[in-house]
């Protein structure tokens, strides 16, 4: 038994757990998205700890360096309103359902758990050969065996990132366009306060202008 | 010594906490976030299972197949940015209609 790889497994575990119970528990979401952070770091220690090294950094390069960002910015345009103090309406039925859940879920854990160390049917984990988990072995299973999800992963994030447009755009565009027409039939329709003959006005201060400059 | 029972224990328990997280909070920003924990722990117990079946030498043996689980693991993060991105356009959406992120007042197909 190596102490340093108990400690570690140890560490990045309870941290993982603390990361989720403050996204859970928070009030503000902005520590939730610490709490997620938190998470998701030691989520990509774990993977590294698995002979993982390529997910890892996928862990720390798309999770906290774009989910995490977006979250932190979608909190802050939307600003205080962004957390919901006035939290309790049903505030009994919702803990008491949370409870209910979070105790059924653990109790079956504690049964499997137990069953498992009753049987000592463990999975051991061999040391695997080198280059496992790393980019080029990783790279040549993407691209050979798993070619066509990874193309149909693409046009996935193609059509989110179109339909997240489409949806947080909503019918700005619409509105706008709209009013804007609205401007420029207003500007067109004569003003009654306004003589009839207003345009003639500005086309003679035009001309004098003209006359002016070439006086000048 | 640390085995595979060890991460499938953290991963259900973190798949706990989010799921408490995902049915007791109403704030849509909040369940997002624990439907990502969720995710996570699923991630975790992939990558340790796939660790697991790999025998030294079982590289070369079928290589096809080594990566499994990372490579699953792999999709679902591809599909969780997919899934957030769309999911916080749905809350600035929502909170542009009704100025709230609160799931339980988005009552706007009710009756």
């Amino acid at each position: 038994m190596n102490p340093l790889e108990l400690g570690y497994f140890y560490g990045c575990a309870g941290l993982a757990v603390a990361g989720a119970l403050s996204v859970v528990i928070a009030k503000n979401p902005i520590r939730g998205a610490m709490g997620l952070l938190l998470l998701i770091l030691s989520v990509a220690g774990l993977f590294l700890e698995l002979h993982a090294q390529f997910l890892a950094a996928i862990q720390l390069i798309v999770y906290a360096g774009a989910i995490v960002v977006l979250f932190l910015f979608v909190i802050m345009l939307l600003g205080p309103s962004a957390s919901t103090p006035n939290d309790h309406r049903g505030w009994l039925v919702r803990a008491a359902s949370g409870t209910l859940f979070a105790v059924a879920g653990f109790a079956t854990l504690a049964a499997v758990v137990r069953a498992a160390t009753v049987s000592h049917r463990t999975m051991p984990m061999p040391v695997p050969d080198a280059g496992f988990g790393g980019i080029d072995t990783f790279g040549t299973v993407l691209f050979s065996d798993a070619i066509v999800p990874f193309e149909l992963s693409s046009a996935l994030l193609m059509v989110a990132v179109v339909g997240a447009i489409a949806v947080a755009r909503g019918r700005q565009g619409v509105h706008s366009m709209s009013r804007g027409e609205q401007e420029i039939a207003d500007r067109t329709t004569p003003s009654p306060l306004l003589p009839a003959d207003h345009s003639g006005v500005f086309s003679h201060e035009i001309e004098g202008a003209a006359s002016k400059e070439k006086s000048a | 010594m640390i085995g595979v029972e060890h991460f499938v224990v953290l991963s259900a328990v973190l798949f706990i906490i989010g799921s408490v997280g995902f049915l007791v909070r109403r704030n849509v920003l909040v369940t997002l976030m624990s439907i990502e924990v969720m995710l996570n722990s699923v991630n975790i117990a992939l990558v340790a299972f796939n660790r697991s079946r790999m025998a030294p030498g079982a590289l070369q043996t079928y290589a096809g197949q080594s990566h499994t689980g990372q490579v699953f693991a792999f999709f679902i993060i591809a599909a969780e940015a997919a899934e957030v991105a769309v999911g916080l356009a749905i809350v600035l959406a929502l909170y542009r209609l009704r100025q709230t992120v609160r799931s339980d007042e988005a009552d706007l197909l009710r009756n």
